[in-house]
């Protein structure tokens, strides 16, 4: 037995029958849970979209309230909402668009390289953006946004009202900061504060920011301001600069003055 | 019968994977900082040992020496490829915190331990019996240590709040070092001077002796 074990053919045998059987095996496990895994995967987002808009209600299914939101796509280069042949031509489909992909197609995005504060390297021409509204008029807007914090890209929503100034929520839904240091950016009392802060000031520059040792609630600046988060100061720094830059020039801030003053095309 | 109790519970104190053969530390240093996710990580390594065995033990007389630990480690990671799909599926949000550990089950030790050790030369019902002993001794520890650091670093168990927090007006400073890996070392270390203390035979004899403090000529 053993003997016959070790010959070239034996081996070669039993080298590929098994991995023919476990290739089958593995396949039909990947095949077989795709379809429940993008559901979770979608579920996963539209829950984080819901709760940076403060949506969700306990009793009612994320699917059911999802279906009062909006998905739009932003041209960041045009800073309006794409048209139809500038999705066509992109080859753009709003339901399944993945910016993260955008982002590393060079025909899609832009490289940052110089000026880039919110360490992402590339920006995706497009965007989307979630819409929820009240008949004809956007009652909350829901941005993507993401950067770099200590150790990993960090990525999120932002909710704003429609006065496109007003904070309603923000929080990440992915992140990979130190647990307890710069992983308490998931802290529900901490996401908490952001609501009701402004984030332009009267020039429009966006200036919210996260404020070393907590604001001051004298300070005249303190609606722009939320309290850092203590023993993350690099995770706080690149909070600061991702909300900057993704609500900034650079990137949904000239489309969100647009907003402001014509409305909804 | 007593060979299967002994097979199956073994592991938990007197031959720990973790604290007896030291084995298996990467995933313990990485996955404990919080219970629920360390739950599942143990459920996960226990199936993957109990189902690499069963059927490494299965096939053991086919196998060629020549490539035994290639089809050890082919089997072990079609396994866990499959544990992490289903976690994907039925886990999502424990599957997004344990990311890439479940991948790296293929290259926990005590898994391949097992196969090398104990699969090779048993049926597969004991073998598969053993997969899960040692997955119970393993998950011992990392219940124990995910214990203190979850209710130490963050003051909760199983996310739930057990000494109020600081940050959430409570009284308890939460200590930050138990969230970080190094303190998973502290903690297994702990545990394994407690259980030699307790069970003396495990204590390994000395490999050196430490000399007596010299001291300089100057001094005297």
């Amino acid at each position: 037995m053993a003997s016959s074990n070790d010959s070239i053919k034996k081996t070669i045998i039993v080298a590929l029958s098994l991995c023919l059987v476990c290739s089958i095996f593995v396949a039909a496990a990947a095949v077989g849970l795709k379809p429940i895994q993008n559901t979770n995967k979608d579920l996963d987002r539209k829950r984080n979209i819901l709760s940076a808009a403060s949506m969700l209600e306990a009793g009612k299914s994320v699917d059911e309230i999802f279906e009062s939101v909006e998905t739009r796509i932003v041209n960041l280069q045009t800073n309006k909402f794409a048209t139809q042949e500038e999705l066509q031509s992109a080859g753009i489909n709003v339901a399944t668009f993945d910016q993260q992909a955008a982002a590393k197609d060079p025909s899609l995005s832009v490289s940052l390289k110089g000026n880039d504060p919110a360490g992402i390297k590339r920006r995706s021409n497009f965007s989307a953006v979630y819409l929820v509204k009240t008949g004809d008029k956007i009652d909350r807007i829901i941005l993507p946004v993401h950067g770099y914090g200590l150790w990993s890209t960090m990525y999120g929503f932002m909710a704003l009202k429609n006065d496109f100034n007003t904070v309603i929520g923000f929080g990440f839904y992915d992140q990979a900061e130190t647990p307890g240091l710069g992983g308490e950016v998931d802290n529900p009392n901490w996401k908490a504060l952001w609501k009701g802060k402004k984030v332009y000031d009267d020039q429009g520059e966006a200036v919210i920011q996260l404020a070393k040792g907590g604001v001051d609630s004298s300070d005249p600046k303190a609606m722009y301001k939320v309290d850092g988060l203590s023993g993350a100061t690099l995770t706080s720094r690149g909070v600061t600069h991702l909300v900057q830059y993704w609500l900034g020039d650079e990137g949904f801030g000239p489309f969100l003055s647009q907003l402001r003053s014509e409305g909804v095309q | 019968m007593s060979d299967v109790k002994k097979v199956l519970f073994g592991p938990i104190l007197a031959n720990n994977p973790i604290a007896l053969q030291i084995l298996g530390i990467c995933s313990a240093l990485a996955v404990t900082s919080s219970l629920s996710v360390s739950l599942v990580m143990a459920i996960a390594l226990t199936l993957v040992t109990a189902f690499s065995g069963f059927f490494i033990a299965i096939i053991r007389n086919h196998i060629p020496n020549s490539i035994r630990i290639i089809v050890q480690m082919i089997i072990i990671a079609s396994l866990v490829i499959v544990v992490d799909q289903v976690l994907k599926a039925f886990a999502y949000e424990i599957s997004k915190q344990l990311s890439v550990f479940v991948g790296l089950i293929i290259t926990n030790c005590i898994v391949m331990g097992r196969a090398e050790a104990f699969a090779m030369k048993n049926g597969p019902v004991m073998s598969f019996v053993d997969g899960i002993g040692n997955g119970l001794g393993y998950s011992a520890m990392l219940i124990i240590v995910a214990f203190f650091r979850e209710l130490l670093g963050a003051g909760k168990l199983f996310g739930v709040e057990i000494l109020a927090t600081v940050q959430n007006g409570g009284w308890y400073q939460p200590n930050g070092l138990m969230l970080l890996p190094p303190s998973a070392f502290f903690v297994i270390g702990l545990v394994i001077w407690a259980l030699r203390s307790y069970k003396k035979e495990q204590v390994e004899e000395p490999e050196f002796k430490i000399a007596a403090n010299s001291r300089s000529q100057e001094a005297l």
